[in-house]
């Protein structure tokens, strides 16, 4: 132990104690905004302590015993403070912190019980991702990756009301619960084999060589599973999507910031031992290059601003994970750092633009730039840094991406990124010009949004600034080969120019450029069958399956049992004839009996 | 008889019977009077409860063996003494069941038919349960289990609920036949289940009890006992006997309907409870005695603990009454504690007891809030629900938690236990095993099919009895087992004298009953209870002595303790002919008496 550990603890236990308090004091919840302020409060303090914790590069690990066992205990809790660590303290802190003071406008339309619950649901958030953060070992984070999980699935499906939500909730708790089984049993099939769960004995036993079972590769890859539900990798990426149900801080949060980032924070983190299985890395890295791809073209073609954000989401992940991949575990990490920032900017601000104008249809919105200039700044704001234009903070970490995938010699996956580069500038540019600029639309008064909610876009702008600003200054990037920085900021101008071109001037029909690309543009739109494919699947084989059973179980395994029984009935039935009430038969059978035993007696004599 | 008691209050006695005299007081003084009788079962099973929860506070556990152990000797010459401790999982499941005990009673407070029956069958089957939990004894042990049976016969067959189930397939003449969906056919095939179920068990306490010498039937005498390898077979007994009560495939299908046509209290005792019974079962008789069988055996054991998880938890999902769906999820919990206890290792054991209990808390939360929904909607079938979140935000928020319970979300009791059976059954793998992982609601979340380590005997197949228990601190004075010390200078009351004495009390009560003028012949009621009574109070001081009568009538240990039993039968049974205005005190009673008081000494 190096450092004071109580004030990592600090930061874990403000969001818990907030939700203690607002989970059991049901008055105080139900009060709504004095609930809200415990919650905003307890993650300001947690802020401030991350702060602290993060400039003082505190370094500490402390485990207390959990579940007993014969020979110690098999389960342990505990923190492990780090780097890594730290940095996301502050992200997750920083981001919920601003999330929360933007949901008081933003849902201030809200029942006070209803408010309260949101508050409630916030601080186990914060409290769960803060946990996985901090875990020591792999079965802390799982503990806390299901919570993380459980607290997605409430703030999905905040308002229940709707079928939509309540449906969207259920599914990503399902998918993201299809690759925490490859993570559970990754994680115990670790165990079974070293005997432990904590990072830091497992990277010492791969330090010395002692990491050499026979099925890393595969548990390595069953623990990757995890990431790849929770971090919305192909092919369990449909959840995200409709994960837009929920409200749109909701979706800033952690959809975009901080859950999601978890997969690549325990790739991340457990890089010593992904390094073991070169085999599982470029997977990973290959996967989270076509996730880039796949996501970006479909967020071409949607309509709705929040899912164009959703799949951009997916798309930037997919960027870390093939970081990841590639080996540069780090950039990925850079990366998530910057996106956090931006993301949850750009869908703070279109929060801000769907609570003014009450719709999320790009096409019914227009000319918003000039109703909502503020707005209309931080959004491009966003724009820019995720299209990866320098000195913002998303040309930096992207072209780190770009760099380490490049040398890895991974070419496949860094056409597929360059190739998504275009049309992230592309995508986003094009929700620019429709939403912001061109004309505006008849109906509707649109104004900026109140100064809860601004004041959050504007410190996260200038965050993205200058962040990229200190990452330009900051040691050279000496490793990237000379040409990536002109081609990646040649890729954003032209995405720029092709959106511009397309949807700002009208020099190119968007609707003759989806003619062209037919079949690719038709499968987009149909987000390419997968989503049908699972509905499929789920009703037909899972549901068909279970349906299955049950009847085999109500009319076979018991329809045997009744059988038995129907079969007593009537040999009860049967044999109760014997009993006629008829002296003169009892006496005949009294003679036949007797007559069986002489003859009986007879013959073993 | 000396008693032997080691305990100086004896707690487990009293958290076993105080509900049966619940059940007593209830029958005979609260008529008519069903604030009574709420707040005598709340009151019995609140003292169960405290000690209950006492005990577990004192218990120590760095102490192998039985703690709170008391001895009572009842019938020396065969080894049958009333022989109760608790170790760490009985203590955890006597726990259990008192929690559950104390939310059932509370969750049928408003039953209105009858309820002094309901509440007085609801307390004995509840002692026949907290019985079986604390019991060393095995003959005493299966009494209670008995016990613990019948009286869900009536509970369900009259204060249940009947649901429809079409007749469908190759045996649907079957279903027409039985009436199935009716809670009389379920009361009916849950019962005969079990007792199915029973038989099979006492076969193989009679097994390792003629092994063992035929001298006791102490669970602490049959540990110490090595029994040869022959008979570890008889692990096979236990474990179908007692597994049907888990509820094991294919032996299941009673649990679904009895858990659907149960009433709520019901309910929650036989998922929360009574299920874990029959695991309970398994791992101490079955694995604590025979420890070799039990690994012999563990792979089958771990199969179809594994079957279960899976067609309970997919079966679950097919349900459309909502009763139907928390049954056969019980199913799929009950296979998490099999294949714990499968894996005779100490991470899976602790899982499986881990399992058992959260899963019992689980369920009675589960069918408590169905029984809520059932009273407001006035359906089970989940088509027809919807909207509960608004409506009734505590009971949505409680499912909630005991969902993410049932599918074993980190924070919730389902996790552990379900976490350290995994770990255990990964410990026991001897081959890779299967892992096909599906994730049901509310189910739970991943199966797998571990073939456990086929044991050397000797070896890690005694690994199950490292369950902490070890020989109790059982004061066994001699003497018991040879019957009565002889007093030759007192003329013996023998027991022929107190047959005598009742059929002298049978002739004189008819003989009242013919001099009886008014018709309320309440009096000759009165009369026979007293004269059994008398007799029954009498019986105490009969010694046995050689047969009477030239030797066909025979006056041994045995012989007094039935006839005991049976006099008090006879006692409690006239005086709740008392209550009843009927024929005991009608025209008729002299009659009724003489018939009842002259079948006495033919038993």
């Amino acid at each position: 132990m190096l450092s004071p550990v109580w004030l990592p603890l600090f930061v874990l236990g403000m969001p818990f104690v907030a939700f203690v308090l607002l989970a059991v004091v049901a008055p105080l919840r139900r009060a709504g905004s004095p609930a809200a302020l415990v919650s905003i409060g307890a993650t300001l303090l947690a802020f401030a302590a991350a702060l602290a914790v993060w400039r003082g590069a505190f370094v500490a690990e402390t485990t207390w015993a959990w579940i007993p066992a014969d020979g110690g205990p098999i389960a342990t809790v505990g923190l492990l403070v780090d780097p890594l660590s730290n940095a996301m303290l502050v992200l997750v802190t920083l981001v919920s912190l601003l999330v929360q003071i933007y949901s008081l406008a933003y849902l201030g339309d809200e029942r006070p019980a209803s408010l309260g619950r949101y508050y409630t649901y916030q601080s186990l958030f914060a409290f769960s991702m803060l946990g996985l953060v901090l875990a020591p070992g792999f079965l802390q984070m799982f503990v806390f990756w299901e919570l993380v999980g459980l607290c997605s699935y409430l703030l999905i499906g905040y308002w229940y009301e709707r079928p939509a939500a309540a449906r969207a909730a259920v599914k990503a708790f399902w998918i993201t619960k299809l690759g925490d089984i490859g993570f559970i049993i990754g994680i115990v099939l670790l165990w079974s084999a070293t005997g432990t769960f904590e990072f830091t004995e497992l990277f010492d036993k791969a330090q010395e060589h002692a990491l050499a079972i026979k099925g890393l590769p595969t548990i390595m890859f069953l623990i990757y599973l995890g990431a790849v539900g929770k971090s919305a990798q192909f092919p369990l990426h449909v959840w995200l999507p409709d994960a837009m149900e929920g409200p749109t801080p909701v979706s800033a949060l952690i959809h975009a910031a901080t859950m999601v980032t978890a997969g690549v924070f325990m790739v991340t983190r457990t890089e010593p031992l992904f390094a073991m299985v070169p085999e599982v890395l470029t997977l990973i890295a290959w996967v989270g290059a076509f996730t880039a791809l796949l996501a970006a073209t479909m967020a071409c073609v949607e309509d709705d601003i929040k899912r164009v954000l959703a799949y951009s989401t997916i798309s930037q992940l997919g960027y870390m994970m093939a970081a990841a991949g590639a080996g540069a575990a780090y950039a990925g990490f850079l990366h998530l750092l910057t996106h956090g920032l931006f993301k949850a900017l750009l869908f703070l601000a279109a929060g801000a633009v769907i609570h003014a104008v009450g719709t999320n249809d790009i096409f019914r919105m227009g000319g918003l730039f000039r109703a909502m200039p503020q707005t209309g700044v931080v959004f491009l704001v966003g724009t820019l840094a995720l299209a990866g234009v320098p000195p913002l903070a998303g040309f930096f970490s992207k072209e780190a991406v770009l760099g380490g995938v490049w040398e890895a010699h991974f070419t496949g996956p860094f056409l597929m990124l360059a190739a998504t580069a275009l049309l992230t500038a592309f995508y986003m540019f094009r929700v620019v010009f429709i939403a912001f600029f061109g004309r505006a639309h008849a109906g509707g008064h649109p104004h900026e949004a109140p100064w809860l909610m601004r004041g959050p876009l504007w410190l996260l702008a200038a965050l993205t600034v200058l962040v990229g600003i200190r990452l330009g200054g900051a040691e050279g990037h000496d490793e990237t080969p000379a040409w990536l920085v002109p081609l990646s900021i040649g890729l954003a101008f032209a995405g720029f120019g092709l959106a511009w071109a397309m949807y700002q001037r009208g020099a190119i029909d968007p609707a003759r450029v989806a003619t062209v690309l037919g079949p690719l543009d038709y499968l987009a739109r149909r987000r390419y069958g997968i989503d049908a494919l699972y509905a499929g699947l789920y009703r037909g084989l899972i549901l068909g399956f279970s349906r299955l059973i049950g009847w085999i179980d109500r009319y076979i395994v018991d329809g045997v049992l009744n059988v038995l029984s129907a079969l007593t009935l009537r040999g009860g039935q049967a044999l109760r004839g014997i009993q006629s009430g008829r002296a003169q038969d009892y006496v005949y059978g009294v003679a036949f009996g007797m007559l069986l035993l002489i003859v009986w007696a007879q013959l073993w004599r | 008889m000396i008693r032997q008691v080691l305990s100086l209050v004896p707690e487990l006695s009293i958290i076993t019977w105080a509900p049966f005299v619940g059940a007593l007081l209830i029958m005979f003084t609260a008529r008519h009077r069903p604030r009574a009788v709420r707040w005598i079962a709340a009151v019995t099973t609140g003292i169960s409860a405290a000690l209950s929860i006492r005990i577990y506070a004192t218990y120590d556990q760095d102490v192998a063996g039985f703690q709170f152990y008391e001895k009572i000797p009842l019938v020396p010459p065969l080894g049958i003494s009333y022989e109760v401790g608790a170790d760490g999982i009985s203590l955890l499941m006597v726990l259990l069941t008192s929690i559950i005990i104390v939310a059932g009673v509370f969750a049928s407070w408003t039953v209105q038919v009858r309820s002094q029956e309901f509440y007085a069958l609801l307390l004995a089957l509840v002692t026949g349960v907290y019985g079986v939990f604390v019991s060393l004894d095995l003959f005493v042990l299966f009494l209670f289990y008995e016990l613990a049976v019948l009286p869900m016969y009536l509970l369900i067959g009259i204060w249940g609920s009947s649901g429809e189930v079409r007749p469908r397939g190759i045996f649907a003449w079957a279903f027409r036949e039985t009436g199935v969906g009716t809670k009389e056919y379920a009361a009916m095939k849950l019962t005969l289940y079990l007792l199915f179920g029973s038989a099979f068990i006492l076969v193989g306490i009679l097994a390792l009890y003629v092994n063992a010498g035929a001298a006791s039937f102490s669970f602490l005498d049959f540990e110490a006992t090595a029994f040869p390898r022959a008979l570890q077979r008889v692990f096979l007994a236990f474990y179908v006997g007692f597994g049907i009560l888990a509820g094991i495939w294919p032996l299941h299908t009673w649990s679904p309907d009895g858990h659907a046509s149960a009433p709520t209290a019901v309910s929650m005792l036989h998922a929360g409870v009574l299920m874990k019974l029959g695991a309970y079962g398994v791992v101490r008789m079955g694995m604590g005695l025979l420890p070799e069988g039990a690994a012999d055996l563990a792979w089958l054991v771990g199969t179809v603990a594994c079957v279960n998880i899976v067609y309970g938890a997919l079966s679950s999902m097919a349900q459309t009454d909502l009763k139907y769906v928390i049954a056969y999820s019980s199913v799929s919990h009950m296979g998490i504690v099999m294949l714990g206890a499968a894996t005779l290792t100490g991470p899976g054991l602790n899982g499986s007891v881990f399992q058992m209990f959260a899963h019992g808390v689980m369920t009675g939360l589960f069918f408590a809030l169905v029984g809520l929904v059932y009273e407001k909607a006035h359906s089970r079938d989940i088509g027809k629900m919807g909207g509960f979140g608004k409506t009734m935000p505590g009971i949505a928020t409680a499912f909630t938690v005991g969902g993410l319970s049932s599918l074993g979300l980190p924070a919730t009791a389902g996790f552990v236990a379900e976490l350290l059976t995994f770990l255990g059954a990964w410990r026991a793998a001897r081959r890779q095993a299967n892992l096909l992982g599906p994730t049901l609601q509310p189910v739970p979340r991943s199966r797998r099919r571990p073939r456990a380590r086929v044991g050397r005997a000797g070896g890690p197949g005694l690994r199950a009895r490292s369950l902490r228990h070890g020989p109790g601190p059982g004061d066994r004075a001699g003497g018991h087992r040879d019957g009565a010390p002889a007093r030759p200078d007192r003329e013996p009351m023998t027991a022929f004298t107190l047959e005598l004495g009742l059929s002298a009390l049978a002739l004189l009560v008819f003989g009242a009953s013919l001099i009886a003028r008014r018709p309320d012949r309440r009096w000759i009621a009165w009369l026979a209870t007293a004269g059994v009574l008398v007799l029954g109070i009498l019986s105490a001081f009969v010694t046995p002595t050689p047969p009477a009568l030239g030797g066909m009538f025979v006056q041994d240990g045995l012989a007094i303790f039935a006839k005991r039993l049976f006099l008090a039968a006879t006692f409690i049974g006239l005086l709740a002919g008392i209550s009843v205005d009927g024929v005991a005190c009608g025209h008729r009673a002299g009659e009724y008496h003489l018939l009842i008081l002259s079948s006495l000494p033919a038993i």
